[in-house]
C-alpha cells in the first residue's frame, strides 16, 4: 500500500514530539491503545487556566506511519483551540486531511480518543484540585 | 554508491538467476513442443528436456527420477501430498499430525480436511521453533496416516531435525511429508538419509521461475501412493494431470543444479552477511531480540540468509516506512489485512507486543555486503528516530513495567 504524501511528511517531520510534565496541574495526559494491538498513543496538552485555551501539545506514538501522522496532526490541530473545541474534533477530519485508506481509519480514531482522554485527565485533575482547595478553605 | 531499492526479501521470492533464464529461453520460442507429443521432433525435444529436469532434480535430493511429480509450486505440492495421502489411506486411518508454525499451504489444507471429517493434531513448538520429538511420538496413534512437518520455516528460518523425525515416522509406520520449499538448494537435503516420503519443492525460492514446483513421492521402502487431485490427461503417472510446463521444469532443474553446485560458497557468503548484520544491530541498538534460533550459536539450525528481529517499542510497519528503499517483511499486524500479528511468532511464544515490532530480513545470492551495511545503517537510524517518538521506549527507559499498566485495549 502506498502512503499519502501528507502521511509521509508527518512521519518524516513529526510535529510536537515530546513530553510535558504529567504532574503539572495544567497538563492533561491521554494514553490510549495497547502494545498488544500494535498501537499506543500518548497525547499531552497544557491548558492556560485563565483563558481555557490549549497552549501546548506534545505526543509520542508507537504505531504505524498513519498512527504517527494522525497524532502529529492532532497536536497541530488542538494547539490554540479551547478545550471544548478540541474535544469536539472528529477522527473524520484527520482521515480527510491525511487521505487515510479504510484499513487505517482506526489509527485516526485512536488520535481522537487520545485528545479526549487528555482533556478528561485535565478536567479530573482540576476537579480534585478544587475539592482539595475547598477542603483547605 | 549502492543501488536502490535493495531487495532483502528472499524468503518471499528471489530474483531469477540469469543462468536459469538462459536455460529456459529456448523452450519458449524454439523447442515449444508438448512433452506428451510422442510422434514428432518437437515433442521429443520437450520430453528430453523434462527427462533431464527430472533426473537433475532427483539426483539433487537423493531420489529416483520416477519419484518426481511436477506441479505449479509448493502450494500445489503441499495440497497434493496431504490431500492425496488422506484420501488414499482413508481406510487405514483419519489422523494427521502437523505443526502450528507450518505455511498456510499446509495449515489451510489440513483445515480443509478437518471439515471433511479428518482429525488433525497441530503440535506446538519450542521457543526457538523446534518440534518436540517426544511430543510427536506421543501424538502418533494407530489411526495416524501422515506426519507433515516443514524442513525450514519461512519466517524464522528454524531448521527441523528431519533425520530424527523421519526415523520416528518410519519406526511407527507413518508416512512423512515435509514442506522443504525453503530448504532444498540452500541446505543439505536427502530423502534417503532423512527418511522423507514426500517433499514439496518450489522454483521461485531458489532463483528459479514462479509457478513451477515438484513433489517427491517415495516409490519404495515404503511405496507411497497418492490420490490425484487434478483430473485430466493422466500426466505424471496419473498423479498430476496437465500439460507439463517445460520451460518451468527446465528452470526448476537448472536452479537446483546451480544451488547444489554453489551451495558451499553461497552459504558461506550469505551466512557471513547475515551474521554480521545481526552483530551490527546488536552493537548499535539495545532492546532487540532474535526470533528463532540464535544465528551465531546455532548456525546449523537456521536458514543461512534468514534474520528475524524484534526491535522492541518500534512498530514494524512504521519501521518499514522508514527504510522504504529496502524490501523486507514484517510480522506486525499493521502490514497484514487481518490485523493479527504473525501466527508463527505467536507459536514461538513471542508476545504480541514484540511480534508487532518484528522484521524479517532475507539475504540471498545476489545481495552484497555493501547492501547489508547500508541496511544496517538505515534500520538503526529509523529505529532511533521512531524510539524517540515511542511512548513505550520512554516508559521502559524510565523503569516503568509495561506489563503492569492497564491498557485501554480496543
Ligand atoms: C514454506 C513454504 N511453503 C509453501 C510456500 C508456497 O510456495 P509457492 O509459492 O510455490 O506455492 C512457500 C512460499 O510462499 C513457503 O515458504
Ligand atoms: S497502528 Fe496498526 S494500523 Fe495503524
Amino acid at each position: 500500500m502506498a502512503y499519502s504524501e501528507k502521511v509521509i511528511e508527518h512521519y518524516q517531520h513529526p510535529r510536537n514530539v515530546g513530553t510535558l510534565d504529567p504532574n503539572d496541574p495544567n497538563v492533561g495526559t491521554g494514553l490510549v491503545g495497547a502494545p498488544e494491538c500494535g498501537d499506543v498513543m500518548r497525547l499531552q496538552l497544557r491548558i492556560n487556566p485563565e483563558t481555557g485555551m490549549i497552549e501546548d501539545a506534545k505526543f509520542k506514538t508507537f504505531g504505524c506511519g498513519s498512527a504517527i501522522a494522525s497524532s502529529s496532526l492532532a497536536t497541530e490541530m488542538i494547539k490554540g483551540k479551547s478545550v471544548d473545541e478540541a474535544y469536539a474534533i472528529k477522527n473524520t477530519v484527520i482521515v480527510k486531511e491525511l487521505n487515510l485508506p479504510p484499513v487505517k481509519i482506526h489509527c485516526s480514531v485512536l488520535a481522537e480518543d487520545a485528545i479526549k482522554a487528555a482533556i478528561e485527565d485535565f478536567k479530573k485533575k482540576r476537579a480534585s484540585a478544587t475539592v482539595e482547595a475547598e477542603a483547605v478553605a | 554508491m549502492v543501488k536502490l531499492p535493495i531487495y532483502l526479501d528472499n524468503n518471499a521470492t528471489t530474483r531469477m538467476d540469469e543462468r536459469v533464464f538462459e536455460a529456459m529461453r529456448p523452450y519458449f520460442i524454439e523447442y515449444y513442443g508438448n512433452a506428451a507429443s510422442r510422434n514428432h521432433a518437437f515433442g521429443w525435444k520437450a520430453e528430453e528436456a523434462v527427462d533431464w529436469g527430472r533426473e537433475t532434480i532427483a539426483r539433487s535430493i537423493g531420489a529416483d527420477p520416477k519419484e518426481i511429480v511436477f506441479t505449479s509450486g509448493a502450494t500445489e505440492s503441499d495440497n497434493l501430498a496431504i490431500k492425496g495421502i488422506a484420501e488414499m489411506y482413508a481406510s487405514k486411518g483419519d489422523h494427521i499430525i502437523t505443526l502450528t508454525t507450518e505455511h498456510k499451504a499446509v495449515l489451510d489444507t489440513c483445515k480443509a480436511l478437518e471439515r471433511k471429517g479428518h482429525r488433525v493434531s497441530y503440535l506446538p513448538v519450542t521457543r526457538e521453533g523446534f518440534v518436540d520429538l517426544d511430543m510427536l511420538r506421543d501424538a502418533i496413534t494407530d489411526k495416524t496416516v501422515l506426519v507433515t512437518i516443514m524442513h525450514a520455516n519461512n519466517e524464522v528460518g528454524v531448521i527441523q531435525d528431519l533425520e530424527a523425525i523421519g526415523k520416528l515416522c518410519h519406526e511407527k509406520g507413518v508416512i512423512f511429508h515435509t514442506d522443504s520449499t525453503q530448504s532444498v538448494g540452500k541446505v543439505p537435503f536427502d530423502v534417503q538419509r532423512m527418511n522423507v516420503d514426500l517433499a514439496s519443492i518450489s522454483a521461485h525460492k531458489i532463483y528459479g521461475p514462479k509457478g513451477v514446483g515438484a513433489l517427491y513421492v517415495r516409490k519404495k521402502n515404503p511405496r507411497v501412493k497418492l490420490a490425484s487431485q487434478m483430473d485430466g490427461g493422466g500426466h505424471e503417472r496419473g498423479m498430476r494431470s496437465g500439460t507439463l510446463n517445460v520451460p518451468g521444469i527446465v528452470g526448476l532443474a537448472k536452479a537446483i543444479e546451480i544451488c547444489i553446485e554453489d551451495m558451499e560458497s553461497d552459504t558461506k557468503r550469505i551466512q557471513s552477511m547475515r551474521d554480521k548484520m545481526w552483530m551490527d544491530f546488536r552493537a548499535e541498538l539495545d532492546e532487540i531480540y532474535i526470533n528463532g534460533p540464535d544465528p551465531i550459536d546455532k548456525p546449523e539450525s537456521r536458514l543461512p540468509g534468514n534474520l528475524n528481529v524484534s526491535f522492541a517499542f518500534v512498530e514494524g510497519e512504521a519501521l518499514m516506512m522508514g527504510i522504504k528503499d529496502i524490501a523486507v517483511s514484517s510480522g506486525s499486524a499493521c502490514t497484514s489485512a487481518s490485523l493479527e500479528p504473525s501466527y508463527v511468532l505467536k507459536a514461538l511464544g513471542v508476545g504480541e507486543d514484540l511480534a508487532h515490532t518484528s522484521i524479517r530480513f532475507g539475504i540471498g545470492r545476489f545481495n552484497t555486503q555493501e547492501e547489508c551495511d547500508y541496511t544496517v545503517k538505515d534500520v538503526v537510524q529509523s529505529v532511533r528516530h521512531l524510539r524517540e517518538m515511542s511512548p513505550l521506549y520512554e516508559m521502559a527507559k524510565a523503569g516503568i513495567d509495561l506489563t503492569k499498566i492497564e491498557w485501554a485495549a480496543h
